[in-house]
């Protein structure tokens, strides 16, 4: 039989390094709650992270880590996968390595429809460069990049990006209320497909405007509102709540859950032999392979 | 007249099938048992514009495209007015000659115009006009003597048993070229011989694919670009069959981290591009040198800057590959000289990536990766040697060091789903635990020793590297009046060149070949060349890439220098001019 694993077994020696009072705390909490939750073994966990305060977590925990390049989490995520799909993936980052600079590799895996869990801390604010606009910063908010009349962008609305792209689980989370949050999450990672969970994490150094009060009062739980996650028409219509038309009400929970699609792993044929980790490697019969160019 | 090997070019504009007419034409000459060895000058254009293929075959091994022709197939006006001045005395051209219009007076001497209706012959068969590339190839194989059932044959892999019609109207339509022959003058009569024992005839693309396939390779992420594309699609054909993944993905950013994760996880990956694709590489490929991570990225060079000429050749990609990456980080740099080492460097790249646990560059060019050329047999027997690994670690939750220091610089690696190993590979500088250094400890007196340790713990990897990578060779006569220096795909031209220079200068030339660009061989090379008298850098870039690495390594500075960035590969008599320039 197999022994449990305990709470403290994904925990790591090494400490945080985030500010006190961080949002990703509670991301990160929520994702150690998860996987001893789904009592997943360390080894065959791999965390992948981009470059950011919130890319730092896979160090946090006692499973495999990658903490590659800013942006590139997904792609490097995406290549472990499809080696081994044997190994259960998350990724983790924040909003400027996700919805930024790796934004294209976002939406590319979203319509692949890996069976990967991607967990974003939003922020809306670069925090390890100190404060600079984020591509969710608010409209008209003024940070070291923006100082005169402040973001004249609009933010990108990354769940109904998600939806609309092929994501096949898509929940947004707040930092606020971490049970709900580890349930989230848990159902990201049992999720068969490509799982996005926005988590709201609020920046307690850089980000004023979004602040822990900010969400409290905004935030509702959508599906306590008798929204259907299989209803995508409606999903779309609840992400488009914010920050697209207005910022009084926030949805948490989740949008868009699409049960059945086929995951990537199981359509690739290339991987109908089995795990390309545990291929046997080499040419059987070279004499035949020689004979197209005869 | 004993000729041992001929040259055929065919012209038209794209969309006109000179390829396809091409590549049969040299498959018909590989399974007459002879050497071939292709150029195809193309554009970057779908339809229209010019282009040419060259065959160049023999009943010797080749060195190189050759150039001039020596029979012509010109299947539009343009061709006959550029190429029809080329051809070698005593040779041919097949025209149309209701639909062009010949000059006899630009052509040499004793060259023969063989007007064929090309056109009305194939509309005679069947309203497809595309037919009289056919009616021209028959009358080219006629031309040369060459056994008409290698024309069905090749027809027969074009369309196979789905289209019998298609191949039996190709035939019929071959046939009235060959007559067309038989009228107006008969043969050539070059007194080539053909064994009829066939030849494997593949692109340097192929071998290299092949090279992978040998040595294991289960992973290909890439993006296409010319001329690097044909890599994904002769794997993405040959996946399912071989548990191969091979994924088209959204850039080449991806390409090489995606590639990069399934080395990590313990696959045997592999990207490809050329240098606009290789520039975006670039910092996922020191990610590589840094985590640690095996992985082999193969760079078909075409000549640059910026998108430059897509379709055309050069070497101009060295610095790029030399320069890889912010930061030092080791790799090592591979430079095929033929396909049959397209095939074997590439299989070696697999497993210096794993022994080294780093990034591994193939540096092709355009020239060797789109030839078709014949090869000898390839030895399929490839070891595979994965390098250093751990089967199982200690207790759950147990930090694996990962990076541990070692003598070699090489750590035991252990991979995602091992029992009791877990570690975090970072791209900030890291401890042997894989502990950051870069976050909280960056500066404090004793993690400045760390980071200068992981420095050098990486970069001794370098030692082993230049052991177990090819040294330069020499190749012609020990003591000669002047030396080339040449790196990859030039050994063909060069080579050859120096067997002229001997044959018909009475010049004692060699050269010093380098399969190995980084790390380099300093010794060998010094050794190699202490009793050169003079010496001759062939590269085809503007500055000399190579030229100023082997001064930088060595303090030897070639006495010439004969650059080719005009997109066209190297030609022998470029190099025997230069030569003889150099030593007179």
């Amino acid at each position: 039989m197999k022994t449990a694993f305990e709470l403290q077994t994904y925990k790591s020696e090494i400490k945080p390094t985030w500010c006190p009072g961080c949002g990703d705390f509670a991301v990160l909490s929520a994702l150690q709650k998860a996987i001893h939750g789904l009592q997943l073994e360390p080894w065959n966990v791999v965390l992948v992270s981009g470059i950011g305060c919130s890319s730092n977590l896979p160090h946090f925990l006692s499973t495999y880590g990658f903490h590659g390049l800013h942006g590139r989490s997904i792609p490097v995520a995406s290549g472990i996968k499809l080696a081994n799909p044997d190994l259960h993936v998350i990724i983790t980052g924040g909003d400027g390595d996700g919805y930024g600079i790796g934004l294209g590799h976002t939406l590319h895996a979203m319509r692949r429809n890996l069976d990967v869990t991607y967990l974003v801390m939003n922020n809306q604010i670069y925090g390890l460069t100190t404060g600079q606009a984020s591509p969710t910063s608010e409209k008209g908010m003024k940070t070291k990049s923006t100082p005169n009349v402040g973001v004249i962008e609009n933010p990108i609305d990354p769940i109904a990006l998600a939806i609309t792209a092929g994501a096949t689980y898509v929940a947004r989370a707040f930092s606020g209320d971490a049970k709900h949050m580890a349930d989230l999450v848990q159902r990201g990672i049992e999720h068969r497909g490509f799982a996005l969970i926005d988590c709201l994490s609020p920046c307690v150094t850089y980000n004023r405007t979004n602040t822990y009060d900010f969400f409290r009062e905004r935030v509702y739980d959508l599906n306590q509102e008798g929204h259907d996650p299989k209803d995508m028409k409606a999903a779309v219509a609840r992400a488009l709540e914010w920050p697209t038309a207005q910022r009084d009400r926030i949805p948490i929970g989740v949008f868009y859950q699409a049960e059945g699609v086929p995951i990537y792993e199981e359509m690739e044929p290339g991987l109908r032999q089995g795990p390309l980790t545990k291929a046997r490697l080499g040419i059987e019969d070279p004499d035949e392979l020689m004979k197209e160019f005869l | 007249m004993t000729r041992r090997d001929f040259i055929f070019r065919i012209g038209g504009a794209a969309g006109d099938g000179v390829s396809s007419t091409a590549e049969s034409f040299a498959k018909i000459c590989a399974r007459s048992g002879l050497h071939v060895w292709t150029y195809s000058s193309y554009q970057s254009v779908i339809r229209g514009g010019h282009v040419w293929t060259q065959v160049r075959a023999g009943m010797d091994p080749l060195l190189s495209h050759g150039e001039d022709p020596d029979v012509l197939v010109a299947l539009n006006q343009p061709t006959l007015d550029i190429h029809a001045g080329d051809v070698s005395p005593v040779g041919v051209v097949v025209y149309d000659s209701e639909q062009l219009r010949a000059d006899p007076s630009k052509l040499r001497k004793d060259v023969r115009l063989l007007g064929i209706p090309l056109r009305k012959a194939a509309q005679s068969l069947s309203p497809n006009a595309l037919m009289r590339n056919t009616v021209a190839l028959g009358a080219v194989v006629r031309l040369l003597e060459m056994d008409v059932r290698h024309v069905e044959s090749a027809f027969q892999d074009m369309w196979g048993d789905k289209k019998p019609e298609v191949v039996a109207q190709n035939v019929s339509a071959a046939k009235l070229g060959a007559d067309a022959v038989a009228e107006y003058g008969g043969s050539l009569r070059l007194g080539l011989s053909y064994t009829n024992v066939p030849r494997p005839l593949m692109t340097g693309n192929e071998a290299i694919c092949l090279g992978a396939l040998a040595a294991g390779c289960k992973f290909l992420a890439q993006y296409p670009m010319t001329p690097a594309s044909s890599i994904m699609h002769w794997m993405a054909a040959h996946a399912p069959k071989h548990g191969i993944v091979v994924k088209q993905v959204e850039d080449e950013l991806a390409a090489v981290n995606m590639a990069i994760g399934a080395g990590f996880a313990g696959a045997r990956a592999m990207t490809a591009t050329s240098g606009g694709g290789f520039a975006l590489m670039v910092e996922g490929l020191g990610q590589g040198g840094m985590t640690e991570t095996p992985v082999v990225v193969v760079l078909v060079q075409r000549a640059g800057p910026s998108t430059g000429l897509p379709t055309k050749t050069e070497q101009g990609d060295l610095n790029l590959a030399l320069g890889a990456g912010q930061g030092d980080w080791p790799r090592a740099i591979l430079a095929p000289r033929s396909s049959e080492e397209a095939f074997s460097l590439t299989a070696q790249a697999f497993n210096l990536a794993e022994i080294y646990q780093t990034p591994i560059i193939l540096i092709s060019d355009l020239y060797l990766s789109e030839g078709h050329r014949t090869v000898e047999p390839f030895d399929f027997n490839v070891p595979i040697v994965r390098g250093l690994m751990v089967a199982d670690g200690g207790s759950p939750g147990e930090r694996y060091r990962r990076y541990r220091y070692t003598e070699s610089g090489v750590s035991p690696r252990a991979l995602p789903g091992t029992r009791g190993t877990v570690f975090q590979a970072g791209t900030d500088e890291h401890m042997e635990s894989g502990e950051l250094i870069s976050d909280v400890l960056a500066g404090l007196p004793e993690f400045v020793e760390e980071r200068r340790r992981m420095m050098e713990k990486r970069m001794r990897k370098l030692e082993g590297l230049r052991k177990d990578t090819p040294p330069p060779e020499v190749f012609g006569p020990a003591n000669a009046d002047l030396t080339l220096i040449t790196w990859g795909s030039t050994q063909g031209p060069a080579r050859e060149a120096i067997l002229r220079l001997e044959a018909k200068e009475r010049f004692a030339v060699n050269a010093l070949e380098f399969p190995t660009l980084f790390p380099f061989h300093v010794d060998e090379t010094l050794a190699a060349l202490r009793g050169a008298k003079r010496t001759l850098a062939v590269e085809g870039n503007y500055t000399g890439q190579f030229s100023r690495l082997l001064r930088a390594e060595t303090g030897i500075r070639p006495d010439a220098f004969l650059g080719k960035y005009d997109g066209e590969p190297i030609a022998a008599r470029e190099i025997v001019a230069k030569a003889l320039e150099v030593v007179r």
